[in-house]
């Protein structure tokens, strides 16, 4: 089996360091933190890193110098602490988001609720409850996969594509939930609408979620949902924020 | 007084593009931009100005346009058919576009991806620090029929010049590095790989272009149970028909399919630009040589400006400028075509 954490090549790009093969709070830590401490360099031939779930890329000019000292310098930091028992990153926010779950605004609730082996009134109970972490922002801007849910929601991508949700749709699979920035084909099970823009490009914050961020889904009913639609226009569907300490 | 660029007509996918956006990785952002970025070099080289400046990219299809005062244009990527006012125009070259009159482009004569530039830029408003549309994340708009693009302040006004180019828009070899999956495939794998005849698909954009082949798909061990990790521009990943897609400049940040390999910068302009059913085949290259492939790349990519000549033909005889007979005996970094065909 390979040791972690492990740094790969990604081509002329830039190098990557992995702290787990499988999704672990800790490792999600790691990455978050090693990051930080990367940033805290400031190599030259670093252009710009970012986070996976459980790793870390550096995007780095291997064109003009070869890789060796950057790895050199990445396997230094590594040793110079344990990663794994990093703290999570300060400035962090609690977003409650509205969120209509199910009716026709959210088609595959029961499926999902079946999945998990919950009746459909459990999942909302158990959804809108759950307080999830930002793992990481990606995919599309701003896109934000959050978790853990409890073991029962291990449920997998659908096989056959959804042909399309809408942006601001909740989709649940593999214990995470992510919301929607763009319409788009998914596997995962769409359980719930929010009013809530993961990106927005004329805004001069056009992405409001940090990695490390948490997050709470709460049930509204159509009617409030459609009065939050109405009212906040900002792309914030209703939402609050709460910086935690 | 301002200067406009005005659309009266234009194809489905024309944007303003530019070196795209670096620094929001982490936000979910790729860097966008031309899919051919060579193209925005020679734009630049041909106008002697900077490759920062933002084009048009036309896709197979440009459009007519006319612009408010005389301006400087370009023309460069994959060969349109161009007239102005009625006059054919050669591809490869820079002309002076008098107020008023109409520049017509027209369909694609080879590769994918056509760039019209013009002299100080387009100038539309920056978004998230590019101009560039980025329309997968929902980024800025296609240009329409109607608008008038602003033209930015021109310092220079040398026209009627062109600039020879290496044949880069009918597929051929590219060279890929190994990445961080690539020894989930096994040996024979990478080898069949590396021996199997491509063709560009139907299915291509800015965010991917599949590679259509014949024989049994490519499988990596444990596929289905990879973690999503971090793209790269340039990666290959297999999807669940064993069809490999190139990953494209408008690509996702992260993805769970496995990547066999990571095309290098200086040939990905190959693969934008290669046309539906253009054959491609792969080579693995080490490291240290790719490094030494686009070193070299980089070095004639900022010495363009010297290969810059006069247009020396009258605009009669102008067709056959557009043959590829003008490129033979260019020093480049990668292999003539003619050396390529399989």
């Amino acid at each position: 089996m390979a040791k972690y954490p492990r740094i790969r090549p990604v081509g002329l790009s830039g190098l990557l360091v992995q702290f787990g093969a499988g999704m672990s709070e800790p490792a999600n830590r790691a990455a978050l933190a090693f990051r930080a401490a990367v940033d805290e360099q400031n190599w030259a031939e670093v252009c710009e890193t970012s986070t996976s779930l459980v790793s870390t890329f550096i995007s780095a000019d291997l064109v003009s110098a070869p890789p060796e000292r950057l790895i050199e310098q990445l396997q230094d930091l590594l040793l110079s602490r344990d990663w794994y028992k990093a703290e999570l990153p300060a400035g962090r926010s609690l977003w409650e988001i509205p969120t209509l779950y199910g009716t026709q605004a959210a088609p595959q609730l029961e499926e999902a609720a079946e999945a998990a082996g919950v009746s459909p009134q459990q999942a909302i109970t158990e959804l809108s409850s759950a307080r999830v972490r930002v793992l990481t922002i990606g995919f599309a801007p701003g896109q934000p996969y959050t978790g853990e849910l409890p073991p029962h929601w291990d449920i997998p991508r659908q096989q056959a594509l959804s042909k399309s949700v809408p942006a601001g749709a909740l989709v649940v699979a593999i214990r995470q939930l992510i919301i929607f920035t763009n319409a788009t084909p998914t596997g995962w099970r769409h359980v719930g609408q929010t009013a809530f823009r993961t990106f927005r490009p004329e805004s001069d914050t056009p992405i409001a979620l940090s990695p490390g961020d948490e997050m709470c889904f709460p049930a509204v009913t159509a009617a409030e949902y459609a009065q939050i639609e109405q009212r906040d226009t900002s792309g914030n569907g209703g939402a609050q924020r709460r910086v935690l300490a | 007084m301002s200067t406009f660029l005005k659309i009266h007509a234009c194809g489905p996918t024309v944007t303003v593009q530019d070196q795209g956006r670096r620094g929001y990785l982490a936000q979910g952002l790729t860097r966008g931009g031309a899919a051919d970025l060579s193209a925005l070099y020679e734009g630049a080289a041909l106008l002697g100005q900077s490759p920062d400046l933002a084009a048009l990219e036309m896709v197979g299809f440009g459009g007519n346009f006319s612009a408010s005062r005389d301006i400087r244009i370009a023309l460069t990527g994959a060969p349109m058919i161009a007239t102005l006012d009625d006059a054919p125009l050669a591809w490869h070259a820079s002309h002076l576009m008098p107020a008023g009159s109409i520049l017509k482009i027209g369909g694609v004569r080879s590769g994918t991806y056509g760039y019209l530039h013009v002299g100080g830029g387009i100038d539309t408003p920056v978004m998230i620090g590019a101009r560039a549309a980025h329309l997968s994340a929902g980024l800025g708009a296609a240009v329409t029929e109607g608008q008038d693009l602003p033209v930015g302040k021109d310092n220079n006004t040398a026209t009627g010049m062109t600039l020879p180019v290496e044949n880069r828009f009918e597929g051929g070899k590219i060279r890929i590095v190994a990445s961080m999956q690539t020894d989930m495939f096994d040996p024979e794998t990478q080898a069949r790989f590396t021996r199997t005849q491509f063709h560009r698909d139907a299915r291509a954009n800015r965010m991917g272009v599949r590679m259509a082949h014949e024989t049994e798909p490519f499988t990596a061990k444990g596929q289905l149970t990879i973690l999503s990790d971090i793209i790269v521009t340039g990666d290959i990943q297999i999807t669940g028909d064993g069809a490999p897609f190139v990953l494209m400049c408008e690509c996702q940040t992260t993805g769970g399919y496995p990547r066999i390999g990571t095309v290098i910068p200086s040939d990905m302009a190959r693969v934008a630009q290669a046309a539906a059913g253009a054959p491609i085949t792969f080579e693995f290259v080490d490291l240290s040589e790719a490094r030494t492939l686009e070193q070299r790349a980089n070095a004639a990519r900022n010495t363009l400006a010297n290969n810059v000549t006069p247009l020396l033909r009258d605009p009669h005889s102008i067709r056959d400028l557009l043959s590829y007979q003008l490129i033979s005996g260019v020093v480049s970094g990668t292999p003539a075509p003619t050396t390529e065909k399989e």
